[in-house]
């Protein structure tokens, strides 16, 4: 039984090793690559658009929506980085529910990788916003000896965030696989129902707190409500 | 008691302790938490959306302490370095 399916190993050599982590996180990018690519194939105007193409737009003026809800204005701009997390996360833990394969956020390299994304993009963000000594001069701000406990902070949010969709695919996984050895077919269903539920959760508050971070990060600190 | 039976109990010990805290503590605060978000959404019918997504996001934040030991119980079981360590001693020694 396997913690994580970073030891399921397929081919090795050297120091190259692909294990079920990556054959499972290219799938997944290979998917919605395919997905995407086969929405916007052709664009033709005063034709009523497919349905696919129409559903996928809900999606992405939803998540424009509500990244603008968390205090982000002019969502628009911001929706590829946070519209891409929240995609990738929501196809990757609803893999849980093909049968052989395993979330790739289940290994820790995942998490620790998409949360890293998210520290290296607000200090991005915040300074295409506020220009480069706008933004250093923001660690400053309420007291001028809060500078390294800022930074500080921002380490262990992003911390936080890896260890948190870590910890909540990794646990879903070992209980399927405990309850497998015990009692073969009512409980793992139930589990892989939870870890369905879990998974898009856990996607939408990655996201969601991603967007917030941005946000920290972005807004005024002349008007808070407007910029 | 040899040492490699001191780290099997309490590798054991501390594992159920740390998962049984995990589970208690964080029930207690996300209790809290729905009973105030509840209490608001009666005073606040339409503000229900806004009320529950803030919920959502703070019970999730709750729940991950509760993650945290568990993930510290399950490297305590199934990934444990004191025990691999003196494991292969005994056995090659």
């Amino acid at each position: 039984m396997h913690l994580t399916p970073d030891e399921v190993i397929f081919f090795q050599t050297g120091f190259v090793k692909i294990n079920a982590t990556i054959v499972t996180t290219w799938g997944v990018m290979v998917f919605l690559v395919l997905v995407s690519w086969w929405t916007t194939r052709q664009y033709r105007k005063n034709e009523m658009p497919a349905r696919l193409r129409c559903a996928l737009e809900m999606v992405v003026l939803g998540i424009e929506s509500q990244i603008a809800d968390v205090g982000l204005f002019r969502a628009r701009k911001y929706v590829p980085f946070i519209g891409t997390l929240f995609l990738f996360l929501a196809t990757s833990n609803a893999v849980v529910a093909i049968p052989g394969c395993e979330p790739p956020t289940g290994s820790f390299s995942t998490t620790v990788v998409l949360a890293s994304f998210v520290f290296f993009a607000v200090p991005w963000f915040g300074v295409r916003e506020h220009g480069f000594w706008g933004y250093i001069k923001g660690y400053f701000k309420p007291v001028f000896l809060m500078a390294p406990f800022h930074f500080i902070s921002e380490l262990s949010r992003t911390a936080a965030l890896a260890i948190r969709l870590f910890g909540n695919v990794m646990s879903g996984s070992v209980i399927i696989a405990i309850l497998l050895t015990i009692m073969p077919v009512f409980f793992p269903v139930l589990m892989t129902i939870l870890g369905l539920v879990v998974g898009m959760v856990q996607a939408y508050i990655f996201a969601t707190l991603a967007a917030v971070f941005i946000a920290a990060a972005v807004r005024s600190h002349e008007n808070p409500e407007c910029d | 008691m040899d040492s490699i039976t001191l780290i099997a109990s309490v590798s054991m010990i501390t594992a159920a302790s740390s998962t049984c805290l995990g589970c208690v503590i964080p029930a207690l605060a996300e209790g809290r938490a729905i009973v105030t978000g509840l209490t608001a959404i009666a005073q606040q019918p339409d503000a229900a959306a806004t009320i529950t997504r803030a919920l959502f996001v703070g019970l999730a934040m709750i729940e991950s302490i509760a993650i945290y030991c568990f993930v510290v119980s399950m490297i305590l079981i199934f990934a444990n370095p004191f025990w691999t360590y003196f494991a292969s001693k005994a056995q090659g020694g």
